[in-house]
This record gives C-alpha cells, sequence and structure tokens, in this order.
C-alpha cells in the first residue's frame, strides 16, 4: 500500500474553504421514525469529515442524501454546487457503503473493471488495486474474501472512478484492528492525493485518527462540531478508576468529582482535578487497589455528548446497520 | 484532469456512444459470468427442463404422437418454453430481489452507471440462456429421439421461444421489485411451476383437464408455447397474432409493475 501512495495520480488541487457538500435544514423521516430532525452539514474541499455517533444516529440516512438515493422531507441537499441525483455528480463522487450482499461469484478485477468502465476518466486497474491493497487477490471470486478483504474491494470502486469526493459509509465496521489500520492508510493516501472525504463511524478511535474535523451526531441531530481537539475540549477532567471500599454516595460527594460510575468489581470516577480527589480517596481507604488515572478522552467527550441516548452508559455495539 | 474539474458545474453527462456501448456490454458480461458460475442458478435454469426433456421426450414417449406429431419434437416446443420461462425468471427476479434487499443496487445506483444497462443485462442474459437451453434440447432431441426438422423451421423455433423470453423478464423484474431478497426464489416456484403445468409445458395441452384447459387461455406460457407449436406445426386454433397481442399486453402489465416498484425504491431505505 506505501507502495501505492507515491505513484502520481490526477490530484485535484482543492480550492480552500470551497463548500463541496451540505445539507441544510435537512429532516429525513421513515414512517414513524424521524431519522433527521433539521440538520446542518457541510464539508468543504480537501478536507475529511468524520460523521460520528452511535448506530441508528442518522449517519447512513445523511450520506444516502448526500448521494441522492434518497429525497429530503425537507430541507435542501447540495453535492458540488448541483443536485446529488445529478448524473455528473456521480462522475466525480465515488461511494462505499454498507452491503448486505455482493455478487459473490465475480472476481475483485472484475469488478473493478464493470464499476471503472462507468466513469469517463478511471484510475488505471493496476493502481486501483494498489491503492486498495488488492493486488494479490485481483484473480479471487469475491464470495472467497474475508471481511477486511470485501470491504477493500468495496473501497476500490469507490475510488475507481478517480472521483474528487468521497463518502465512506462505516468504511471499517467489522474490521479487526490490523484490516482497519490498512483501510486508514489507504484513507490517508486518498487525502495525501486532495481528495475530499466524508466518513461515517461509531468508532471515535478512527474519527480521531484521521478526521479534521467532526461532527457529532445523535438523534437525528448534529450535537457538537470541531476539530478533535475542540471536541475533546468539551469535556475536561481525568477518569480514575480503582477497587475502593468507598460507597459510591461519599464518592459523589467528594469535591471535583463529577460522575461517578460502577464497572465490575471497581469504580469509575470522572473528575476535574484529579490529583486532589486521588489524594483524598488514598487518605480514606487504605484498602484501596487497582488505581489507573487516565485523561478524558475522544471516548469520554463522545459518551459525555450522547449520554441521553445510551441507556446505562454502555458503548454502542458494532452493528452492520446504521442509520 | 486540473484545477477546473473542481468547478461548480452542473451539465449532464456527455458520454460517446461508444463509451455507452462499452458500459451495456460489461453489465451484460459480467452479468452473465456472475449467473454462469451460480450453481444454483445453472443448475436448476438449466437441468429441469433438459432433465424433463430427456424423460418424457427421449425415453417415456420416445414412440408416441401427440398432435399429429411425434413427441420428441412436440416436447422440444413445450419443454423449450419451460425452459426459456425458468432462466428468465430466475435470472431477473432471484438477481433483482437480492441487489435491492442486501444493498448491492444502491451502490450501484451511487456510481454513474445508467440505470437502464443494469435492466438490459439481465433480459440479454436471460436471452442467452434461453438460447442454450433450446439449442440443448435440440440437440439432444436431433442425436437421440430423431427430432428432425428443416432449418427455417429450427431457426424459427428457436426465435420465436428466445424472444418469448422477453414477457417473463419483464415478469421477474416485475416480481424482484416486489419480494423478498430471501423470499424471491420461492415466491418464483409459487407462480412458474404451477403456470407450466396449467399452460400444458408438462402434460400436453389436449391431455389437461377442461376446466385447466380454460384457465390456460389466461396463462402467458400457455401462448408461447402455443407459438413455438404453431412453428413446428402443431399450433392451436387461435392465430399467431393473438397469441402475440396477449404476450405484448402481458409484457406491458408487467413493466408497469415493475416501474412501480422502481419509483416506490428511489424513496425508501434498504439495508
Amino acid at each position: 500500500m506505501t507502495a501505492a501512495m507515491t505513484q502520481p495520480f490526477s490530484a485535484i488541487a482543492a480550492i480552500p474553504d470551497r463548500i463541496v457538500a451540505s445539507l441544510e435544514g435537512v429532516r429525513k423521516n421513515y414512517g414513524d421514525v424521524r431519522a433527521l430532525r433539521g440538520v446542518n452539514f457541510l464539508v468543504r474541499a480537501g478536507e475529511v469529515v468524520a460523521l460520528l455517533g452511535p448506530n441508528g444516529a442518522g449517519k447512513t440516512t445523511a450520506v444516502k442524501l448526500l448521494l441522492g438515493l434518497i429525497p429530503p422531507n425537507a430541507g435542501r441537499v447540495c453535492v458540488l454546487g448541483g443536485d446529488p441525483t445529478n448524473p455528473e455528480n456521480r462522475m466525480r463522487t465515488g461511494a462505499m457503503l454498507q452491503v448486505g450482499r455482493v455478487p459473490e461469484t465475480l472476481l475483485v478485477r472484475e469488478h473493478i473493471d464493470l464499476f471503472s468502465s462507468y466513469y469517463q476518466r478511471p484510475m488505471p486497474a493496476q493502481q486501483v488495486l494498489a491503492a486498495a491493497g488488492l493486488e494479490k487477490l485481483r484473480d479471487r471470486k469475491f464470495g472467497d474474501l474475508s471481511g477486511g478483504e470485501r470491504q477493500r474491494v468495496l473501497f476500490a470502486l469507490a475510488i475507481c472512478g478517480n472521483p474528487d469526493l468521497l463518502f465512506l459509509d462505516e468504511p471499517t465496521v467489522g474490521l479487526d484492528v490490523e484490516a482497519r489500520r490498512l483501510l486508514w492508510d489507504e484513507i490517508r493516501g486518498l487525502v495525501r492525493r486532495g481528495k475530499t472525504v466524508l466518513l461515517t463511524t461509531h468508532y471515535l478511535q478512527e474519527a480521531d485518527a484521521l478526521a479534521d474535523r467532526i461532527a457529532v451526531i445523535n438523534k437525528g441531530e448534529i450535537i457538537a462540531e470541531g476539530t478533535p481537539a475542540e471536541i475533546k475540549a468539551q469535556t475536561s477532567g481525568k477518569r480514575i478508576r480503582c477497587i475502593t471500599s468507598l460507597g459510591l454516595d461519599r464518592l459523589r460527594q467528594m469535591a471535583g468529582v463529577t460522575d461517578v460510575k460502577e464497572d465490575r468489581e471497581a469504580v469509575e470516577i470522572h473528575a476535574g482535578d484529579a490529583e486532589s480527589v486521588v489524594r483524598e480517596l488514598l487518605a480514606r481507604d487504605a484498602t484501596l487497589a487497582g488505581l489507573e488515572v487516565t485523561s478524558a478522552g475522544l471516548e469520554e467527550a463522545f459518551l459525555a455528548l450522547t449520554q441521553d441516548s445510551l441507556s446505562n452508559g454502555n458503548r454502542p455495539e458494532p452493528n452492520r446497520r446504521g442509520q | 484532469m486540473s484545477t477546473t474539474a473542481m468547478t461548480l458545474s452542473n451539465t449532464r453527462i456527455e458520454r460517446s456512444p461508444q463509451h455507452t456501448a462499452v458500459i451495456y456490454l460489461k453489465e451484460a458480461k459480467y452479468e452473465f459470468l456472475k449467473n454462469l458460475r451460480l450453481r444454483v442458478y445453472t443448475a436448476s435454469v438449466l437441468s429441469f427442463p433438459i432433465m424433463f426433456y430427456i424423460l418424457f421426450g427421449l425415453v417415456l414417449y420416445a414412440k408416441e404422437a401427440i398432435g399429429g406429431m411425434r413427441a420428441p419434437t412436440y416436447l422440444i416446443a413445450t419443454y423449450g418454453t419451460f425452459g426459456v420461462m425458468g432462466a428468465s425468471l430466475f435470472g431477473t427476479a432471484a438477481g433483482l430481489a437480492s441487489d435491492r434487499g442486501l444493498g448491492w443496487l444502491q451502490v450501484k445506483r451511487a456510481s454513474p452507471m445508467p440505470p437502464f444497462a443494469y435492466f438490459v443485462a439481465k433480459v440479454i442474459t436471460a436471452m442467452i440462456f434461453s438460447t442454450v437451453i433450446v439449442l440443448a434440447l435440440f440437440a439432444l432431441g436431433l442425436a437421440f429421439g430423431g427430432a428432425r426438422m428443416p432449418l427455417a423451421q429450427f431457426t424459427g423455433l428457436l426465435v420465436t421461444l428466445v424472444v418469448g423470453s422477453l414477457p417473463f423478464s419483464a415478469m421477474g423484474l416485475a416480481i424482484g421489485y416486489f419480494a423478498g431478497p430471501n423470499s424471491a426464489p420461492s415466491t418464483i416456484n409459487l407462480i412458474y411451476l404451477p403456470m407450466s403445468f396449467c399452460s400444458g409445458l408438462w402434460v400436453p395441452f389436449m391431455f389437461l383437464p377442461k376446466m385447466v384447459q380454460k384457465i390456460a387461455l389466461a396463462l402467458p406460457p400457455y401462448h408461447l408455447s402455443q407459438l413455438a407449436l404453431g412453428v413446428v406445426g402443431a399450433g392451436s386454433h387461435e392465430s399467431n397474432a393473438a397469441h402475440w397481442e396477449v404476450l405484448l399486453a402481458f409484457t406491458l402489465i408487467c413493466l408497469g409493475i415493475a416501474r412501480i416498484g422502481f419509483q416506490r425504491d428511489q424513496g425508501k431505505l434498504y439495508g
């Protein structure tokens, strides 16, 4: 894959600040389900934007609206200055969607050959295979590939037309750590070639690792937007984990403690001023064990932002369907 | 490509006719290869009409006469209709229902693929498999059943059956738009098998109960089989034009239903 990065691509020089995709006051309902409730969101040329949220937050709906696959109930969807259903736009956009079944009897190179034929100026097949890390798999049937390899083929189909703007809907869902890192490298390669990328994810780490800007979406609404650092700054403080005999109520009453949760045999304490809390904990409980102090990362920020939607504070489970 | 590619144009796609032709050809080629390698498809679609023909046309009734002609010849027309119908229904409906229901069609719709290419590829693939089935029946009949006919008659039979696949491809598109991805094959069988029986594709029409014969008049496979039998000289009393009219009307109704499904899909979420 690294070899692919050095190859010359006909990159489009991004014009800074130019808006290439936007949702303005967009509402979308599926029957009684309000998938998006007045979303305003935009993507500028050359940036990587992550739409981050739990399952059912409206991420996939936003992507499908931007691809012109479904119409909004209200509001305006604009891509490359026009209507997303405009065929000319589809020439300049690539999409990676969540698919239940891809024709399994076609070979990797056949899938790429067919999709490349739709475009005016596709990338050479060899470059597509290299950029998606599929050189060794070109003659394999899609049905014989592993989950990560299948995602890479879908990625290849998204980039084969050499589009300026890419929509990647949960590109790494269901992948193991290694396969995820490979795909991240490939996405970073796109950015280096001047592409604009909108990706959706419910992996906080992924948004942090890839995006210039994150929009947090929950229950059909954008609840926060900013750089990964800005999102993190929305909840400051530290997380203290320890096994203690002190009761939850007593912990909550300590100065500087913002939240306390039970986590199996231990407790998890969120605090603005960790040092004073730790000092007090050690003073009051001689049997305290398993002390860990970590800074509140993006994960805490995300949990804090979306807390009302998540019962008992669990992280959303990876799921193939995310709307 | 240059920086101008980022300008905010709103023009239509300008593809050369050659480029469009290449897309249609590739779409059809890969649809054909996809089905050819799909054992479920080839096994059911190719082997059933061929097995039936061998059993009834070449083993059980090889020496019999049906409708004033030798059974091996007569049954090429009826099992040919049966085979064409299966290739078309399964080729269009099963693939479409699965592509629609499991998200693949959305990936294609998000690409600049000309939407029509997708459907044309399925119809052409069904016609190719139809041709293969009819040729296989004819080769078997000629080799083992003495089913000889003049070249003109053979060509007429082949063209009738292959063109006659179109109403069933249309029907397959209609089913494909309204059946679920997993229920599509059983839905097809529920329609395909009773329809084949009632149209006289398994048991010759004249041996069917009077009641079933009346039903047959309303069924498209009956009309196609009568057209095919007409070519070899064992058709019914109705005129060929009447049969073609029924098939044309049926095709248009099915395309109308498929169109409703196509438009409904634009506003709905799958996967």
